[in-house]
């Protein structure tokens, strides 16, 4: 199966070069054939990447030991579960991944448009088959999960060996999330080379309209979806997994996934500028270039280990092959875009600074800003000992002085954003939008400050919050009573409706909602407590409400690890409240270890337990227990800004069949015409 | 004209008061790295810096104290006496002849006070040839 599996491998890359070749061939002589072969080189490639990816994950079951990758990452005893994920745990298997997950969207894209938008299509293969011939060089020739296991013979050749059993998966990993982290992540990050495909194809077809965004919008929202929830799982993973109590380190792995994401969030409002008013066309297209260029250098900082992180892999080769990469990225976009920037003129320009335009232009600048902190933050050691000898790290004071403000900033603009008007908005409808919703903040803000909650960042987040859930919610309330007042069905079967017919628009507001949940929950922050204390048994650790008292431990042989636990009794105000049990888990393939944090969450505040080892002092085990405000709103917030994310990929429903319905209804209960003319039906991407 | 001239105004305050934030939490946070040999050659003001400095724990000289660790970080042939400070625990990764990044200040009795350590495994699991490496376990310092 190795053999068969790095057959495929060399093949495909076959495929990937003929698909390329023959794409530009075929855009140059235009001849029908040869756009035909290039794109079913570009299906074969695919259908060859999954075939290797398969049978890489057939090795992993089949409990092959004979193979390196095999050997380093998997055992007889790991569960099924986990050895899907062993494909992805090390260096080689990922790369494979990443091309496997490349081709699932380059496949659907071939397929999805094989007689749609002939002109554009051979350049948008080109360019995918040109990314893929990357990525598969990588899975070919420096970087193959297909090596067999060899050991230096007695006469100085190499023989082949297989092992009894494999050295197992890293403890760390060995967790759920570890199975559907990694996926959604790469997934994002992946996906972004789709529209990065569609902008320099349409750049250099110099493809008329704004049909490229049209077409890669919905592909724009899946990668920044599964961007969004990767990036969450990985902090939840870091909230459960590694026992500090955090979910957020501004590790360098971790920064990464987020640089993509910031101008990814940036190009999704600004495309808005360029389908209503025909601006923003040169920042669209470099939005999406730099957007695929962080998901290189993501991959890039993870794979190469140029700046160390917890999750980096161990320092290796791959990072020239990195580098050349993005440089050549670097250079086609510069040169697509100088050769054809005329086609990019502005059709328009800003009128003024009150309305839905200066409101984007606002965003972007700010995502911006705040990816080149993050992004100069990370590559900080980096550049520094380049330029001054010296290796200079900056922490998370820098991340966090910069980001909070912008955060905050951001979410100031989500709440009036979208009630501004294109071109200028009138001081009336400013009354009319924001008055409420002002005042609701501030009420909130008042009340929070009277109980003494005063802690500047945290209660001016707290005011926006409830500022843009104010005008969220109003934007529902009067579109659902304008429903309402037609078809006669309660308020939330309208506003059902009426986010059906304009799934973008509310599906937005939804994204909306749940980034102003995870924003309480980042602010609940800084309140969080912590204690940590030797334990014998019968003694209590007392923190807010809670008293844990430590009852008893035992020890349990599971099927690939032996589990330490405590068994601790919580009670709250001194009634029994429950048992949590700590673990620290003992892995005899690897002789490793790793903690299960036991926690107890409210949508109030998590108790979340840690056992954190022995005091070889005192020989007595030590708990750790934080009390963090909170934390719920966040993983609940990720899970509506996944819901809204599924709606506003919906279609919308079909509006003429509504028009005819709702005229009916209105000329029968003879509705004054201001009512039935109010804008519900405001069609398009507003 | 007036109208991009305000937008140039709106644009220049964010980004400017946003570089300055930058600037105070860069001072606040910048870490130098340096090798233990590095360390012996400092002087003056570079010796109040805030530094990382990496090494290899010692074999049998992790003593741990009431409120402190010390131990002995070796590297390039030379030693440096570590005491740590810090509040959370020591990563399980922690362990004689393990490879660990100390971070703090040098105190004036030549040994380096560290209020945060990670720690990576000596990689007992990447013997395997042509293995790739493993993430290396470590402890967090907190957001």
């Amino acid at each position: 199966m190795d053999v068969f599996g790095s057959f495929a491998l060399v093949l495909a890359f076959v495929c990937a070069v003929y698909s390329f070749v023959g794409g530009i061939a075929a855009i140059r002589t235009r001849h029908p054939l040869l756009i035909k072969s290039s794109r079913q080189a570009g299906i074969a490639t695919c259908s060859l990447i999954f075939l290797a990816t398969f049978s890489l994950e057939y090795l992993f079951f089949s409990d092959n030991f004979a193979n390196a990758y095999v050997v380093a990452h998997s055992n007889r005893d790991l569960s099924t579960f986990y050895k899907i994920a062993a494909l992805w745990s090390g260096q080689e298997g990922s790369l494979l991944f990443w091309s496997f997950l490349l081709s699932v969207y380059v496949l659907s894209v071939l397929i999805a448009y094989r007689h749609k938008n002939g002109e554009l299509m051979p350049y948008v293969g080109v360019v995918l088959s040109g990314v893929q011939i990357f990525f598969l060089t990588l899975n070919n020739f420096v970087a193959s999960p297909f090596k067999a296991l060899g050991v230096s013979g007695a006469n100085g050749a190499m023989d082949l060996v297989a092992r009894a059993d494999g050295n197992g998966l890293n403890p760390l990993l060995q967790y759920p999330e570890m199975v559907i982290h990694p996926p959604n992540l790469y997934s994002g990050y992946t996906g972004f080379t789709i529209p990065f495909a569609f902008a320099l194809g349409a750049l250099l077809a110099r493809y008329p309209g704004e049909k490229w965004i049209h077409l890669t919008r919905k592909w724009t929202m899946i990668a920044w979806g599964f961007q969004t929830v990767g990036i969450l799982l990985g902090a939840h993973w870091a909230y459960a997994v590694l026992g500090w109590g955090g979910y957020w380190a501004w590790d360098p792995v971790e920064n990464a996934s987020l640089l993509p994401w910031l101008t990814g969030t940036a190009f999704l409002h600004s495309v808005m500028m360029q389908e209503k008013r025909g601006m923003m066309k040169v920042w669209n297209v470099w939005l999406v270039f730099s957007t695929f260029l962080l998901c290189i250098l993501g991959t890039f900082l993870t794979r190469s280990g140029v700046v160390s992180s917890v999750h980096a892999f161990a320092s290796s080769n791959i990072g020239a092959w990195f580098v050349g990469f993005l440089a050549i990225i670097l250079l086609v976009c510069l040169a697509a875009y100088v050769k054809n920037r005329d086609y990019l003129k502005s059709e328009n320009q800003l009128d003024s600074m009150v309305s839905r335009e200066s409101s984007f232009l606002f965003n972007n600048l700010i995502l911006l800003v705040s990816c080149v902190a993050v992004l100069s933050g990370t590559l900080f050691p980096v550049f520094s000992e380049w330029f001054t000898g010296n290796r200079i790290s900056v922490g998370t004071p820098f991340f966090n002085k910069v980001n909070i403000p912008i955060g905050l900033l951001l979410l100031f603009l989500t709440g009036v954003g979208p009630l501004l008007a294109w071109r200028k908005t009138s001081l009336d409808s400013l009354k009319r939008n924001f008055g409420w919703p002002v005042v609701c903040g501030l009420v909130a803000g008042a009340v929070a400050f009277a109980f003494a909650f005063r802690e500047f960042y945290s209660l001016t987040c707290l005011i926006l919050c409830v500022f843009v859930t104010a005008t969220i919610s109003m934007e529902f309330y009067r579109g659902a009573k304008v429903m309402r007042a037609r078809s006669g069905a309660s308020y939330l079967a309208s506003a059902v409706d009426l986010t059906m017919r304009n799934t973008r628009r509310y599906g937005g507001y939804i994204v909306h909602m749940g980034m102003v949940l995870i924003f309480i929950g980042l602010a609940g922050a800084a309140f969080n407590r912590d204690i940590q204390k030797d334990m014998q048994l019968g003694s209590t650790i007392q923190i807010g409400p809670y008293t844990l008292l430590l009852q008893n431990f035992d020890s349990k042989p599971e099927k690939n690890y032996t589990a330490e636990r405590m068994i601790v009794e919580v009670m709250r105000n001194n009634k029994p409240l429950m048992m949590l049990y700590p673990e620290r888990r003992q892995f005899p393939a690897n002789q490793a270890s790793g903690t299960m944090v036991a926690i107890y969450s409210t949508l109030k505040e998590d108790l979340y337990v840690v056992y954190a080892g022995q005091s070889p002092e005192t020989q007595l085990p030590v708990m750790h227990v934080y009390l963090n405000p909170l934390v719920k709103c966040i993983w609940f917030g990720g899970v509506v800004v996944a819901l809204g994310t599924l709606v506003a990929l919906l279609p919308n429903r079909r509006a003429v069949l509504v028009l005819a319905g709702a005229s009916e209804v209105a000329a029968a209960k003879s509705l004054p015409v201001a009512l039935s003319s109010a804008p519900t039906l405001r069609e398009g991407h507003d | 004209m007036q109208r991009q001239a305000k937008f140039g105004v709106g644009i220049s305050v964010i980004v400017v008061s946003l570089a300055f934030l930058a600037w105070l939490g860069y001072g606040e946070s910048k870490t130098y790295y340096h090798t233990i040999a590095e360390l012996q050659t400092l002087h003056g003001a570079s010796l109040s810096q805030r530094m990382r400095v990496g090494g290899t724990v010692e074999a049998g000289s992790i003593r741990r104290l009431s409120g402190r660790v010390d131990f002995v970080l070796q590297g390039e042939g030379r030693t440096l006496p570590v005491s740590y400070v810090g509040s959370e625990p020591l990563p399980d990764t922690f362990v004689d002849k393990s490879q660990a990044l100390v971070e703090g200040r040098p105190a004036p009795d030549g040994r380096f006070v560290a209020e945060h350590v990670q720690a990576k495994c000596a990689s007992k699991y990447e013997v395997a040839p042509g293995g790739g490496g493993a993430p290396a376990p470590s402890a967090q310092s907190s957001m």
